[in-house]
């Protein structure tokens, strides 16, 4: 078991409910939608999973680590064990296609060997060798995703949480884009993601977990899907 | 915190400052003004500080006997003034040497004074000088109490005045210096404060890809730091190269002697390059805590 969420509520300080009593449980190597209409409750239960958001009632685990427990201190561990991938990519545009991902490393203090070794192999996983040097204001749409997504691989994560990655994407891209995600999620990690984007979920047959007001509307398998319209 | 950390942390902290040049110019340009005016103000007070200290200390009582006080009587009012708590130096001055002294003070003139006045009429005297030249007053009033003493003359009215005026310009100089860092410390604050919201969006990633709080903050540390090591380094170079010149020019201003010790200065611009460091360190630490709270 990767995650778990029991009994999660979350009240705002504005009074609104964000969760309500939502129980969900995900093992390690799952490829989990996300899915509900905005403001149901999805980008709550992301920003808990790396503890940007706690709740206000009920237990998280990662990993079988408490989120709610967590001291400050162990923030940083957690959150090296968690790759976050964003609809608007958050890419510093100042950097290159390279410094974006080794950014990613440099900051939890890798040494520069390992760096370079790792960076060149998560670029060529992603398919942008050649662009190591590009801005991101020089890339598509689609290939500023991909280094969104390799950034978020460089640390080797348990878990890939994905943030309606493919939003701000056109069709073509953002079945690209899923192709990835399943072959990242075929070496083994687990894979979150939120998303709108009924079309690709009907297409990828994993298991859907939707969200309605806070609550959990439905939890679909794979193998129940063919039930489902 | 290690090698290859440290070098990361001076790197990214060059970098910024290159990458946001027009922010790191204003944030240098801001250390230098408000260094430049409190290294003035601080020269300022220690000239005037020091002039007040050498005309306090150029204060003293001076003791006039009785005129009938024979040798016996001057011993005695000796024996009594050495007695006394908080005296530092008893000088006898006869009416002979007194004359003489006062011939010398009007000048060399072609008649005797003694011949002219027909009799020496000034008395024995002491000139006596206080540890602590704040106590005069207090030791005037118990001076003129021996018997013997005719007059006590310290300069009274003046002195008083004197001092109260040298506690006040120090009192205000102090709250005037201090007035200052506080505006050097909230300009730089917001100085650094611009530089880390231009970068917020680098910091919640570094937040979120899982970097410590202090792994963040080192480079904006050394920023803050190196900023204000520039802008005090350029103050100094102002400062000295005006204070210099003033000097090589005059001694004095308005008969007030200028201080020029070499270590004196020197410690006042180490303390003000220090005081640079410690301004990019106390601005830095009041801005980037908002922006790590992810």
């Amino acid at each position: 078991m990767l995650v778990q969420f029991y009994n999660v509520s979350k009240i705002y300080a504005n009074g609104v409910k964000a969760l309500d009593d939502i129980s969900i449980k995900i093992d390690g190597g799952e490829f989990v939608f996300l899915m509900g209409p905005s403001g149901a409750g999805k980008s709550t239960m992301i920003k808990m999973l790396y503890r940007e958001e706690t709740p206000s009632r009920g237990q998280i685990f990662v990993a079988s680590r408490s989120l709610v427990r967590m001291k400050k201190r162990e923030i940083p561990i957690l959150r090296r064990n968690i790759g976050v991938v964003f609809q608007d990519f958050k890419l510093l545009e100042s950097k290159t296609v390279y410094e974006n991902v080794s950014f990613a490393m440099e900051v939890v203090g890798a040494n520069h060997r390992e760096i370079r070794s790792r960076v060149i192999e998560v670029i060529k996983l992603v398919g942008l060798q050649g662009k190591e040097k590009s801005l991101p204001s020089e890339l598509s749409g689609g290939e500023q995703q991909r280094v969104g997504i390799a950034r978020a691989l460089t640390n080797r994560p348990l878990l890939l949480i994905a943030d309606e990655p493919t939003g701000n994407l056109d069709m073509n891209t953002a079945h690209e884009i899923m192709e990835l995600l399943f072959d990242i999620n075929r070496k083994g990690t687990t894979v979150i993601m939120a998303t709108h984007a009924w079309e690709l979920v009907k297409a990828a047959r994993k298991r859907v977990i939707t969200l309605e007001s806070g609550k959990i509307y439905s939890d679909i398998n794979p193998g129940e899907f063919t039930l489902c319209k | 915190m290690q090698i290859r950390n440290a070098v990361y942390f001076f790197r990214e902290a060059c970098k910024s400052i290159a990458r946001n040049h027009l922010l790191s110019i204003a944030t240098i340009s801001t250390v230098t003004i408000c260094i430049l005016i409190l290294g003035m103000s601080v020269l300022i007070t220690l000239n005037t500080s020091t002039f007040l200290d050498s005309l306090e200390s150029d204060v003293e009582i001076m003791a006039y006997l009785d005129q009938d006080l024979d040798n016996v009587g001057v011993k005695e009012v000796q024996e009594k003034l050495e007695s006394l708590a908080g005296i530092e130096t008893i000088t006898f001055v006869s009416r002979e040497q007194a004359l003489q002294d006062m011939q010398e003070t009007l000048g060399k003139k072609n008649y005797d004074l003694e011949s002219t006045l027909g009799k020496n009429p000034l008395p024995d005297s002491f000139e006596i000088k206080a540890v602590d030249s704040h106590d005069v007053p207090d030791l005037a009033v118990k001076i003129e109490q021996i018997y013997g003493v005719y007059k006590v003359n310290y300069g009274k009215g003046v002195v008083e005045q004197l001092f109260s005026t040298a506690k006040w310009v120090r009192v205000v100089s102090l709250v005037f210096i201090f007035l200052l860092a506080l505006g050097a410390i909230f300009l730089i604050a917001t100085t650094i404060r611009l530089a880390i919201f231009a970068r917020r969006k680098e910091i919640y990633l570094m937040k979120l890809i899982g970097s410590t709080d202090w792994f963040i903050r080192w480079p904006f540390f050394i920023e803050g730091i190196g900023l204000g090591f520039l802008g005090s380094m350029l103050s100094i170079i102002i400062l000295a190269a005006a204070y210099g010149s003033l000097l090589n020019r005059v001694n004095t201003i308005l008969f007030m002697p200028l201080v020029s010790g070499t270590n004196v200065l020197i410690n006042l611009y180490l303390s003000l390059f220090a005081a640079g460091a410690v301004l990019g360190i106390i601005g830095t630490g009041i801005s980037i805590n908002k922006f790590l709270d992810v």
